[in-house]
């Protein structure tokens, strides 16, 4: 099939590195087009006028020429500018970690409006939530859901039971809750609460509106990250570089000032 | 591009230029052909220069920029304000700073921003040296001149944080319209930005 010559997507900006005398080569999450590279001309001028429009975890409409290899943006408008995202270190790591979760989770070209509103509606939540945790595990049991690794949390994945109110194991290679008496089957399986398996269902199931009044104590905050993680990590089979930056983050902050 | 019907010192040669960005295996080609075809003292000054760039170059103790000399030519210069201090990224923002000859202060290069997304934490900059330098300087106002970057921002923030509680005045660069732009195309944090910084006429 042939490709067209021009096209245009609403699009958000997952990375930018630098390319020749003053473009950028931008990796895009595109409604119509899914995960693209695109090169951004002279975007590294100030009186280029894409420059403003084409900063990380922008979503902008973009207009593309098809070159050869990469598509050229030829006009580019902010719709959304996540400026919040921008004035706070904790925040701006929150957005690196969802853009670089989904940038691993997906394949170039590989057409996806719900993995595509689920990154816009991501960015706004991290943008204005007081609870950057609870909004990062929504958003990772969310995109879980959307590219086929949903884990199994209402029955044990080994023997097939309805799991009980009680402490379970979490296995990442198996995808779901081992119950008590299945838990051997995975000798990497980590613990969860009983309180931890409700709240991550809750998650599974809800909505934003409703997931975002919840309020959950640290350690159990603490919990449910390790056990997102641990799968996340399986999943993928390295660890996410926003991952480690945040846990510096907080070990510095952990010196200097209570900021977090 | 390297073949065994060409020898050996050319082959290396094409090899070493391809290594550079921008450059790819055809341009490395043409470039070693146009050296080899070329007079002898042209190729030679080449390797003289690249020599020279390595052996006779090294970071100023002080500030960080680049320099033959240590301490570097501006950190030596007493016809420079010494209580006010720029904050770079690199060594070819403070040469666009010089540029504007609008600043006769002195610098602090960092080599690199804070980012998230490349996983660069304050650590990896030259941030525990400039809080050194602070620390025992006499400087009365700090300009943070990063880049308007996601990442440059994220690094001026975060120096504020370590450095407010020394008694200095922290600045960062204005916020604003370039020199031959068009209000039209200009994005709205640009913009908001330029009018929160508008001033009387």
């Amino acid at each position: 099939m042939a490709k067209e010559r021009t096209f245009r997507s609403e699009a958000i900006v997952l990375k930018r590195t630098d390319f020749g005398e003053a473009d950028r080569l931008l990796t895009l999450y595109t409604r119509e087009k899914g995960k693209i590279k695109a090169i951004a001309k002279g975007a590294r001028k100030p009186q280029s006028r894409k420059t403003g429009h084409v900063e990380l975890f922008m979503r902008s409409n973009m207009f593309f020429a098809q070159g050869r290899d990469l598509a050229i943006i030829t006009q580019a408008e902010m719709v959304d500018g996540y400026a919040a995202l921008r004035g706070d270190l904790v925040r701006t790591t929150y957005a690196a970690y969802a853009v670089e979760l989904l940038d691993r989770f997906t394949v170039e070209e590989d057409r996806h409006v719900g993995i595509y509103n689920l990154l816009a509606d991501a960015l706004g939540w991290l943008a204005e939530t007081d609870d950057l945790m609870l909004a990062a595990r929504y958003y990772e049991l969310r995109l879980l859901s959307q590219t086929g690794f949903q884990p199994q949390l209402f029955k044990c994945v080994a023997c097939g039971e309805p799991v009980q109110e009680q402490d379970q194991f979490f296995s990442a290679e198996l995808g779901g809750l081992l119950c008590p008496a299945c838990w051997e089957m995975d000798r990497e399986a980590v613990e969860v609460t009983a309180v931890a398996v409700k709240v991550l269902r809750y998650l599974q199931t809800r909505k934003w509106e409703t997931v975002r009044i919840l309020q959950l104590k640290r350690p159990l905050q603490h919990q449910l990250e390790r056990i997102m993680h641990h799968y996340l990590t399986y999943i993928l089979e390295r660890s996410l570089k926003s991952v480690d930056f945040l846990r510096r983050l907080r070990e510095e902050a952990a010196l200097f000032a209570p900021e977090e | 591009m390297t073949t065994n019907a060409l020898p050996q010192p050319v082959n290396r040669l094409i090899t070493e230029f391809a290594r550079l960005p921008g450059i790819g295996p055809k341009s490395a080609a043409r470039l070693t052909f146009y050296l080899l075809r070329g007079g002898d003292e042209q190729a030679l000054d080449l390797a003289q220069a690249l020599q020279d760039l390595k052996e006779r170059t090294q970071f100023c103790s002080v500030c960080f920029n680049i320099t033959e000399e240590d301490p570097c030519q501006i950190c030596a210069d007493d016809g420079r304000n010494p209580n006010l201090l720029c904050v770079v990224e690199e060594p070819l923002d403070l040469l666009a700073i010089e540029r504007s000859r609008a600043f006769n202060g002195r610098y602090h290069v960092l080599h690199g921003a804070i980012s998230p997304v490349e996983g660069i934490g304050p650590e990896d900059l030259k941030i525990t040296e400039l809080i050194e330098r602070v620390k025992n300087g006499h400087f009365t106002e700090i300009i943070l001149a990063t880049n308007p970057t996601l990442e440059g921002e994220s690094t001026a923030l975060y120096l504020t944080r370590r450095l407010k509680e020394f008694d200095v005045k922290l600045t960062g660069l204005a916020r604003g319209l370039s020199v031959g732009g068009d209000l039209e195309y200009t994005d709205e944090i640009t913009l908001g930005r330029a009018l929160e910084g508008r001033r009387e006429m």
